[in-house]
């Protein structure tokens, strides 16, 4: 069986869908660069990324799918699972194998699969526009450091720039290590060169800015009045707001 | 502003406003298209959550604890000997506007104890909500009490500007309302719903015709049931709030389980739990009602007047009702399927949707991701065996709650030493 590569890009994936249409090699399986360990007996086929073919197979999967069924299968992609490329792949298979509606075939096996995995990804997301702090830095400026489980950044975008139209802000991904920047007018991906030896760890404290530790503490005041002792549940808290975001949060920060 | 004395307002006034829980943030449409602040979500957001498992997705405040009332089951009544606290205008739309930017929340939910007289305080309320919307610009979510007996004109202009009303029914029945809170009464509750409601519909029909009629209460209103402070049953309960849903359009029902705070003959005493369990079991029962299209008299009545504690609504109107099932997932319709305990909204339609492309087997059933250990003595799948064991009721109770006992030690367990 062939092993097809390709470049972790959403756009060299599905110039891998185009490719094995035309090379017909039979079944194979998925990897990404990132994820690709070379094997004794099988072949490897490396896919240059097209933006031309990539176009194709998209416009041809937009043709069949719903929009829904379109999202959830780049969320599937940004879950950056290998298993879900291979379903992705498999699903895309099954699309274009003529059926009618096939995205709502919760029978199948990669369309079920697509499904879930897409809710798990826009969870994650949600988790994200819930749970992200911004810290405002002393040149005005809002900075959020996330680390999500699938990397959701790219839909984070609309939200906040909807919401926080009227200030810049910064959501910083550390651990693949890109973000996403706002000046007010417009956004952009950025990378950030943090030295050696930064800590990440704990948020650090940016700006020495009166007002944004006054904030965070009233936020604290807030947290703490707001809870009901007599109906402590801490199961349930850690349930809802599960340990992996306490890292980030304000009000789960201890006092100092 | 003054960080120690905001800190001190903070923790006197949100203490005081935390008994009402209706912390929803959903069903604003506003955008921002104003190049301002904030955007609202139509299914909300819960941004954080407390110690006890509540979310906390508004800033939920009272203006002032000072209050002419004295009702017995509120921290805030006037004979309480308490701290007491008001904010400024300022104070609150400063904290609010800061603590959106640094998306610690998704508006304001802002409440207040009677000071002076109804109009007095619905004034100052209104002062804050047209500050936030003109001058801050603010497009997030505004949950904003409608105070019972302030005049028609300050509640139809706060409602341009709040997303969501609300007034508490407090106690579930006439009755009991008058036994802790005598100088109250459903129908000043009543009158308010009954007038934003109408202006809500008014507002919608003219939207049809002109497009740029302005939002008013786009997220409708809701109200709140204090429950096992006076004794009412739960049939009692879901009635009342069956009707507050059918007469004022209501969005949302809280059903708050009752903290005692103090001593009082009228009410349950200190050191009482919170009755918890009841008040989940009140929360399915409304959401069946709401969503799975099931009238009240179907899950409780007077032979059956209180939920049952141990299993879901859902689970004990399918036990009481065996001779609907096995429902055949391949045949029935929607409706039907809703029913089933285990089956919620989301697999409902999955199901309905599968079917098309060929009968859904037993393993596809699972996958599906419904809970199949309870729905499987409830459904019959393309390779169900043709003649299924008849349980009885009782017996399908004890193996369900006997396979989920590992998940819930039950408090009535007696223990043997």
């Amino acid at each position: 069986m062939e092993i097809y590569v390709f470049d972790d890009t959403f756009e060299g994936f599905l110039t891998l869908i185009f490719d094995w249409y035309n090379r017909k090699p039979g079944s194979i399986t998925v990897s990404s660069t990132k994820q690709y360990h070379p094997q004794a007996f099988s072949q490897t086929y490396f896919v240059v990324t097209d933006s031309e073919k990539a176009t194709r197979v998209a416009t041809g999967l937009r043709k069949r799918l719903s929009k829904e069924a379109w999202r959830a299968l780049y969320c599937t992609f940004l879950s950056e699972r290998p298993e879900g490329y291979e379903h992705l792949f498999g699903f895309a298979v099954y699309v274009f194998s003529g059926i009618v509606q096939a995205e709502s075939n919760y029978g199948n096996e990669h369309v079920l699969f697509v499904h879930q995995m897409a809710r798990k990804v826009e969870r994650e997301k949600h988790h994200m526009e819930a749970f992200i702090r911004f810290q405002q830095t002393q040149d005005g400026m809002y900075y959020a450091p996330i680390e999500p489980k699938y990397n959701v950044l790219p839909l984070l975008a609309g939200h906040f720039r909807d919401r926080y139209a009227d200030q810049a802000w910064v959501i910083y991904d550390h651990v693949r290590r890109y973000g996403l920047y706002y000046d007010l007018h417009s956004l952009q991906l950025i990378t950030l060169d943090f030295q050696q030896g930064t800590n990440l760890e704990t948020p650090a404290r940016i700006s020495e800015d009166y007002h944004e530790e006054m904030y965070q503490l009233l936020w604290k005041d807030y947290f703490r009045s707001t809870n009901i002792p007599a109906r402590r549940n801490l199961k349930l808290h850690v349930r809802n707001l599960p340990r992996r975001f306490w890292k980030y949060l304000t009000e789960k920060q201890v006092f100092d | 502003m003054n960080f120690n004395r905001a800190s001190e307002k903070l923790q006197i006034l949100a203490d005081a406003a935390k008994y009402d829980v209706s912390c929803a943030s959903s069903g604003g449409n506003r955008k921002n298209t104003n190049k301002g602040l904030g955007d609202s979500k139509a299914n909300g957001i819960c941004h954080s959550f407390t110690e006890d498992g509540r979310c906390v997705s508004l800033l939920k405040i009272l203006l002032t604890n000072h209050c002419i009332y004295d009702c017995a089951f509120c921290v805030s009544r006037k004979s309480n000997d308490i701290q007491r606290a008001a904010f400024t205008v300022e104070e609150v739309v400063e904290l609010t506007i800061n603590f959106y930017r640094r998306n610690y929340i998704e508006g304001l939910f802002l409440s207040s104890g009677i000071f002076k007289n109804a109009d007095y305080t619905m004034e100052r309320l209104l002062r804050i909500v047209k500050k936030l919307r003109l001058e801050e610009r603010f497009n997030g979510y505004i949950h904003l009490k409608t105070i019972p007996g302030a005049s028609e004109e300050l509640i139809q202009e706060a409602g341009l500007y709040a997303d969501r009303m609300s007034i508490n029914l407090e106690m579930p029945t006439e009755a009991g309302l008058k036994t802790v809170a005598p100088e109250k009464s459903h129908e000043d509750v009543k009158k308010p719903l009954h007038f934003v409601n109408q202006h809500i519909q008014a507002y919608n029909s003219d939207r049809k015709l002109v497009l740029s009629t302005p939002k008013f209460v786009p997220a409708g209103q809701s109200t709140q049931m204090v429950v096992g402070a006076t004794p009412e049953s739960d049939l009692e309960i879901m009635a009342t709030a069956d009707q507050f849903y059918k007469a004022y359009n209501l969005k949302r029902v809280y059903y708050s389980g009752y903290v005692p705070i103090r001593q009082d003959s009228l009410l349950p005493s200190i050191g009482t739990p919170p009755p918890m369990v009841r008040e989940n079991r009140l929360y399915q029962t409304d959401w069946l009602m709401r969503f799975y299209g099931f009238r009240v008299d179907e899950i409780l009545d007077d032979t059956h007047p209180n939920l049952d504690p141990e299993i879901d609504p859902k689970l004990s109107w399918a036990l009481r009702n065996l001779h609907v099932f096995p429902v055949d997932i391949n045949t029935a319709d929607y409706q039907l399927i809703l029913r089933v305990p285990g089956i919620g909204v989301g697999s409902a339609k999955k199901i309905i949707a599968a079917r098309q492309f060929g009968k859904l087997r037993t393993y596809q059933l699972q996958n599906l991701g419904i809970a199949y250990n309870r729905a499987k003595y409830f459904v019959r799948c393309a390779d169900s065996p043709f003649a299924s064991k008849d349980w009885q009721a009782t017996q399908i109770r004890h193996f369900i709650l006997s396979s989920s006992q590992h998940k819930r030690q039950s408090p009535q367990q007696l223990t043997l030493f």
